[in-house]
């Protein structure tokens, strides 16, 4: 039995959310496994930042569809890693038009691997 | 004695629960231009016993074939319960479509029973004979009101639980067809009261339209009732016509579905604080689209089948006329939103589509293509002028249109028929000679006994339903609480999500 240690491993990983246009899902995902990155995960979330919503009719009633469908991938990676998938996001997400998305970094304490109790950058 | 009062029975053959007594040769007298006469058939008796013989086979195998047909088109409205339930649980939300479609499917339960206790026999007890199905003379218990010297047939008096001289397999068949337009009707009011009406108290009104008020309208207008015989009695054309069920199915569904929504009050948030509607889209566009055509199919037997009759050939006319009015409420609908609204909004379109056929119900079998087409355009722009009126004006929260679609439509394809109809069929219909006439081809009367039928219709739904729903708010609640209103109905009052894999709970991820 792998015996589970307390490392200090703080600082060498980040946790990298991207928020994306759905359409956009595939082709940044091949181009993260081609640099690297192993896993991550990804769900459907609607939102607005400048792109806001748009006005739609119903039986004759307006409404207002304020969000906007997204998807979001949340990744952690080692430190060194950040970079490159940063500026694979940025080569691959980016359409020029609003709403493109947005991408947020930040440091990440521990994290284990579950089934073998793994921790830090093997983790990841 | 200027008013007595009397409950009528005439003499009727032997009730024939097996069948084999039903349809012989009495069934081929007349029934076509050289058909043989009573006195043919006696005459040849002994010259052509052969031919005597053929007779009694020719004359099963026509009963036959107007049974088969009556039953066939029976099942095909009877399918309409599945597209009325597609098309309220389409249009309306997702956290509430188990309880939508719950509603939708024990109305057909509880109708039936509900139909079959007394609701039937208050309907079609005193009709007497049912020529094209060779029998069916055990309903022959009407009761009468003679009002200086006129009668006025108010409620059968035969054919509870289908028991005794009712045991009969013609009678059983029409039992079996007008069954299933009932339960048209009382699935009506499922569509305007969704997504906040409680299923107990729901259960009772089932219970109540199947058993009195649906029967009784029924009677007046199909049953022998006063407002057939307005023709016999006081020369209003052929007395109130109503082919397949415009005012007796749906005018008294929509006016019904009225007072119900009127009692209940609107979805909560669905009309802001000044007034303007929230849209509430429904959740399951494909679902209603499905549930819409499933209700077109079987509108082919609802209305064809009302001949009671394979051998009457009228059913091609009839079936046509039907299938153009859809396609004309269909457009009409499409072009007021478009032109009005911006976009061709598919659910008012679907409305429309299902208004046109509304509008035909009653005079299907009376007009002309053309004819047919003209009620149909008018029917998708009062649909749609309906809509917005009920809902910005009246303030009455209508989630799929029902009162729309069936109310103002149901009452426009009765006038309709005053209107439009031609003369080139029912000759003899309510025991009125000629075929039936409408204003435009000469006979104003008629148009005076439709529009008496259609007031008669709307006093007596609205103000039997609207005390009916008032009295019974105060024993078994209509709304559910607050909190059940926003969770989501299915829970709560019908025990099963409809969806529940959109929700996180254990069981689920097992």
């Amino acid at each position: 039995m792998t015996m589970y240690m307390l490392i200090h491993s703080g600082g060498n990983m980040k946790k990298i959310e991207v928020i994306i246009k759905p359409f956009k899902l595939d082709e940044v995902k091949d181009a993260l496994n081609k640099i690297g990155v192993t896993g991550m995960s990804v769900s459907e979330v609607k939102g607005f930042g400048r792109q806001k919503g748009h006005k739609e009719i119903y039986r004759g009633a307006e409404y207002m569809v304020d969000f906007v469908p997204k998807i979001k991938i949340d990744m952690v990676v080692s430190c060194d890693m950040a970079d490159p998938v940063i500026s694979t996001i940025l080569e691959h997400a980016s359409t020029g038009k609003i709403g493109d998305g947005k991408i947020f970094v930040s440091s990440v304490e521990k994290a284990i691997r579950i089934r073998t109790g793994e921790s830090g950058k093997e983790a990841v | 004695m200027l008013i007595s009062i009397s409950a009528v029975s005439f003499a009727g053959s032997e009730p024939d629960p097996s069948g084999g007594g039903t349809g012989g040769a009495a069934d081929v007298v007349g029934v076509t231009a050289n058909a043989p006469s009573a006195d043919d058939l006696q005459n040849m008796a002994a010259t052509e016993p052969l031919a005597v013989k053929l007779a009694d086979v020719i004359g099963h195998n026509r009963i036959a074939i107007n049974m088969v047909w009556t039953l066939i088109c029976g099942f095909l409205v009877m399918f309409m319960q599945a597209g009325f339930a597609l098309a309220e649980t389409g249009f309306t939300r997702a956290k509430n479509a188990g309880h939508t479609m719950g509603m939708n499917f024990m109305v057909y339960a509880i109708g039936m029973l509900g139909y079959w206790i007394c609701g039937f026999a208050i309907q079609m007890g005193g009709v007497g004979g049912v020529a094209t199905l060779g029998g069916a003379t055990g309903l022959n218990g009407e009761f009468i009101i003679n009002i200086f010297g006129k009668d006025f047939g108010l409620f059968g008096t035969k054919g509870f639980f289908l028991s005794g001289s009712t045991y009969d397999a013609v009678i059983f068949s029409v039992f079996l067809f007008q069954m299933v337009f009932m339960d048209t009707t009382a699935t009506i009011p499922t569509g305007s009261m969704a997504e906040r009406w409680t299923f107990k108290s729901f259960l009772v009104y089932a219970f109540f339209i199947s058993m009195f008020v649906y029967p009784l309208h029924a009677n007046w207008v199909w049953g022998g009732g006063w407002l057939a015989q307005l023709g016999k009695n006081f020369g209003l054309g052929h007395g109130m016509v109503d082919f397949a069920g415009s005012s007796v199915v749906h005018l008294t569904g929509g006016v019904a579905a009225l007072a119900g929504a009127m009692v209940l009050g609107p979805r909560l948030g669905k009309f802001k604080k000044d007034g303007t509607p929230n849209a509430m889209p429904g959740h399951h566009i494909p679902m209603a689209i499905t549930g819409v055509f499933i209700l077109a199919f079987g509108w082919f037997g609802f209305n064809a089948g009302s001949t009671l009759a394979g051998g009457d050939l009228r059913i091609g006319v009839v079936a046509v006329n039907t299938m153009l009015a859809s396609a004309a409420g269909a457009v009409s609908a499409m072009i007021y939103m478009w032109v009005f609204y911006e976009k061709p909004d598919i659910s008012m379109i679907a409305n429309g589509f299902l208004a046109g056929l509304v509008a035909i119900t009653a005079p299907c079998a009376f007009v002309n293509s053309v004819s047919a087409v003209i009620i149909g355009l008018i029917a998708g722009i009062l649909l749609c002028m309906s809509v917005f009126f009920v809902e910005r004006k009246l303030k009455i929260d209508d989630p799929v249109g029902a009162i729309s679609v069936h109310g103002v439509n149901g009452a426009w394809g009765v006038l309709a028929l005053g209107l439009f109809a031609d003369g080139t069929y029912g000759a003899g219909w309510n025991g009125v000679s000629d075929g039936v006439r409408g204003l435009f081809y000469g006979d104003f009367s008629q148009f005076g006994a439709q529009l008496t039928g259609v007031i008669t219709n709307i006093v007596f739904v609205f103000t039997v339903m609207y005390v009916f729903f008032k009295v019974l708010d105060k024993i078994v609640p209509l709304r559910v609480s607050e909190e059940v209103e926003r969770e989501g109905l299915d829970m709560a009052e019908v025990a099963v999500l409809a969806y529940p894999e959109f929700s996180i709970s254990s069981s689920v991820y097992r």
